[in-house]
């Protein structure tokens, strides 16, 4: 077992130029086109009736599942965010759902893959927590308790995105190694149940990718809403449903 | 010995203390959250969904300690900076 994979940057397929085909690459494109090509044949005939096809209602399930997700989570309205975080979900879902694929290298399994989503995050969150509050109000959230918190405020930012990325890396990273070892020494049968525990980890990891980007991105945008909810709490003071977080204050 | 040969010694021992060292605090925090989900979701039942979703998310977050270590070990025995610069020598 001299060959262990421990990035799949290291596997070239080809070399074009500047540009090189490493495995990485390829199959970033493939799950690419994979979900393109899939969700454009779904929903090229969409039916409005009680009766839909059952790529359809698979489509519907997906979207619908991942909509209330968003809801729950971030307590506003998911249309906003249902782009960004729902393909945050579907790409590493597929990347590492796909891992079963014997050949298939998941994308997710390389550094590089992994701290690029991340920084899609990490750009993401100042965007929407600026398109909410403007630029003021929301630099303003960095230096919330006191001044002193800004440089805290600074690393946690920066750390957690460094933490989404290491995350999603060492979780698929350690499939594919674990797999190798084991195939060493127990080449039979054992292999197999630890690809069915790397499906489920795969899953688990790109939800709480998605939750967590989601949550990072809440926290940016509802902190305003939060002191809005507090006032008209104050105002109008027995609304019978109110959200929990503005209750428990009151 | 010579560089080549501490280099390996070290690496070898020192990934095999990190991820011994550095799993033991995640695995208590995690048992620790996870008895504490569960006494949660036997007290309100009902609200058995929010509790495991926030479990998920809280275990990941807990975990990712234990998977740098993880990843520490890894790069210390495959991707060795230090063993490529001494066999370039």
């Amino acid at each position: 077992m001299d060959e262990i994979p421990i990035s799949s940057d290291d596997l070239v397929f080809g070399r074009w130029g500047v540009v090189t085909f490493n495995a990485t690459v390829v199959f970033t494109w493939l799950v690419m086109v994979l979900l393109v090509v899939g969700s454009w044949l779904v929903t090229r005939r969409l039916s409005p009736g009680t009766r839909p096809s059952r790529w359809q209602n698979l489509l519907e399930v997906l979207v619908g599942g991942m909509r209330s997700q968003i809801q729950e989570v971030s307590q506003q309205e998911p249309g906003v965010y249902l782009p960004f975080v729902g393909t945050l979900f579907l790409y590493i879902a597929a990347a590492n759902l796909l891992s079963v694929v014997p050949g298939f290298h998941p994308p997710t399994s390389s550094l590089s893959t992994t701290a690029a989503l991340a920084t899609c995050v990490f750009v993401a969150v100042p965007l929407f927590g600026i398109g909410r509050h403007g630029l003021v109000d929301y630099l303003r959230q960095y230096i919330r308790p006191t001044l002193f918190m800004l440089p805290f405020n600074i690393v946690g930012e920066l750390s957690r995105t460094l933490a989404l990325a290491v995350r999603l890396y060492g979780n698929m990273m350690s499939g594919t190694v674990v797999a190798a070892i084991l195939i060493g020494f127990v080449p039979l049968f054992v292999p197999i149940l630890m690809q069915v525990l790397g499906l489920l980890t795969g899953l688990i990891q790109a939800y709480i990718f998605a939750m967590l980007a989601m949550v990072y991105i809440a926290s940016a945008t509802r902190a305003r809403q939060q002191t809005e909810e507090r006032l008209s709490v104050g105002n109008a003071s027995d609304s019978p449903n109110r959200s929990p977080g503005a209750s428990s204050r009151g | 010995m010579d560089n080549l040969g501490i280099v390996a010694l070290g690496s070898i021992v020192m990934a095999g203390f990190t991820i011994a060292i550095g799993s033991i605090a995640p695995a208590l925090g995690e048992g620790r959250a996870l008895a504490q989900a569960l006494s949660a979701i036997a007290q309100q039942p009902d609200k058995s969904n929010t509790i495991t979703r926030t479990l998920f998310v809280g275990l990941a977050m807990v975990e990712s300690t234990a998977i740098y270590c993880f990843v520490v070990s890894m790069i210390l025995l495959f991707a060795n900076p230090f063993w490529n610069y001494f066999t370039r020598q």
